[in-house]
């Protein structure tokens, strides 16, 4: 998605277009709307969102040339979540990335496995880390891309994959267990 | 605190994304690490908890026909069609694609739920492709059905039908556990001369159905159907009529 993105510049598309994106990209619509849904954290977004980057797709599906249609399509998803953040959400975006990896005691197999098994506490545990955390662990555990496919969508470099999830599944394991005291009221 | 190890390298082994030297030093560093030991079964708990919680949302059914009708509105189709005799192969090809990857992906709306599956296409491919790499084939290696058989006792909710078929020409090979839909499955591996059939079993609480027309995606095929209360579906890349005659043999 380069400067070609912008206005004109798209070519005009004909039913073999169409044929082969229908056999390529549309049968990652549920990928692309798995990785809206969990950026945008709604399923109504989610669903303009997503359409909106599939058309976007496929205005310039002629600029993919083979290779991980998958990839190709998320990184259009992802950018086209950033750019509906960044209008409709900006404070969602504004928390930063590069904190530190702390080392602290692990929270026991056991305690995780407990706070992981409710579906409720764990959506909400991951909606609340911020955007980039979330979107390598949706990627990473949901989607089960690779390392180098995660760094292809996010245009994260290669090499800070590992520690982005390292960081994020902290996040995370924090996010289940310090419930809210709602919710550790109810469990006594 | 006693371990120095900077704990994001148990990321990559736990993703399975360390090179094999630095994988085996870890390993290494696990037979001393208590801390290193258990910080990774919590992520591996986490991991499972995330995978088995059925958090991935698929695309409703509206919003792909939506996505359908506008991608057709871009697009210039011939105004007049005298289409050369090899395009309409293509344009056939074409439909019977998308009518065959539709049926078996989408949900059909009102009576006709015996076609619907409580997995994708996507998950089926993954799990069959996963399953050829190396070492991922089998849990539980074995010949022997009554083998095979008990190893799925305790693991599963249920207790899946394993039947061996050597004498057909479908040697059973062995067990696995797969997780599809957010579900556990019993995957049951069989060879058919050089090739791998998987197939996938699963409880279900719909009726029986015939064995559904087959499926073709990625050059790979399947069949699924309902048989007292256990949902199949059987993958491979042999022709479909391997696949048919082992499921078949199956659905008796």
């Amino acid at each position: 998605m380069s400067g070609s993105d912008q206005g004109k510049g798209a070519d005009v598309l004909d039913a073999q277009d169409r044929a082969r994106f229908e056999q390529l990209v549309l049968p990652h619509l549920d990928a692309a709307f798995n990785l809206s849904r969990w950026l945008l954290k709604s399923r109504a977004d989610s669903e303009d969102v997503a359409q909106e980057a599939m058309l976007r797709a496929y205005r310039f599906f002629r600029g993919f040339h083979g290779g991980d249609a998958r990839a190709w399509l998320l990184q259009i998803v992802r950018n086209t979540c950033y750019t509906w953040l960044e209008k409709n959400r900006p404070v969602e975006l504004m928390t930063e990335f590069d904190e530190e990896l702390h080392p602290q005691p692990s929270v026991s197999p056991e305690a995780l496995a407990i706070a992981g098994s409710n579906r409720e506490r764990l959506s909400r545990a991951l909606e609340t880390l911020p955007p980039r955390f979330r979107e390598v662990l949706v990627l990473r555990e949901l989607e089960g891309c690779s390392y180098k496919e995660i760094a292809s969508i996010t245009a994260i470099p290669i090499g800070t994959v590992m520690s982005a999830l390292a960081r994020a599944r902290q996040r995370l394991q924090r996010a289940l267990t310090h419930a809210s005291p709602q919710e550790a009221a109810r469990e006594l | 605190m006693n371990c120095d190890l900077n704990r994001t390298v148990l990321h990559g082994y736990l993703d399975g994304e360390l090179d094999a030297t630095r994988a085996a030093e870890f390993e290494h560093h696990l037979e001393t690490c208590r801390e290193c030991t258990t910080a990774l079964g919590s992520e591996e708990s986490l991991r499972s908890s995330l995978q088995r919680s059925g958090l991935y949302e698929s695309a409703p059914l509206a919003l792909r026909k939506k996505i359908r009708a506008e991608l057709d509105a871009m697009t210039a189709f011939p105004a007049v069609i005298r289409i050369a005799a090899w395009r309409w192969v293509a344009v056939a090809a074409t439909i019977l694609v998308v009518a065959s990857v539709s049926w078996f992906v989408w949900p059909h709306p009102g009576k006709d739920s015996a076609s619907t599956t409580p997995f994708t296409v996507a998950e089926i491919i993954d799990a069959h492709v996963r399953s050829l790499q190396p070492g991922h084939l089998t849990d539980v290696a074995s010949t022997d059905q009554h083998t095979v058989k008990p190893w799925f006792n305790g693991k599963l909710a249920f207790v899946p039908p394993v039947k061996d078929f050597a004498d057909e020409g479908f040697p059973l090979i062995g067990g696995r556990l797969d997780v599809l839909g957010g579900q556990n499955v019993a995957t049951l591996v069989y060879a058919r001369r050089k090739h791998i059939i998987n197939v996938f079993v699963m409880p279900t609480k719909e009726a029986d159905t015939p064995i559904h027309a087959p499926g073709l995606r990625q050059g790979y095929q399947w069949r699924h159907w309902r048989r007292q209360g256990m949902e199949y579906c059987a993958i491979s890349d042999v022709s479909d009529s391997d696949i048919y005659e082992l499921a078949q043999l199956l659905y008796q």
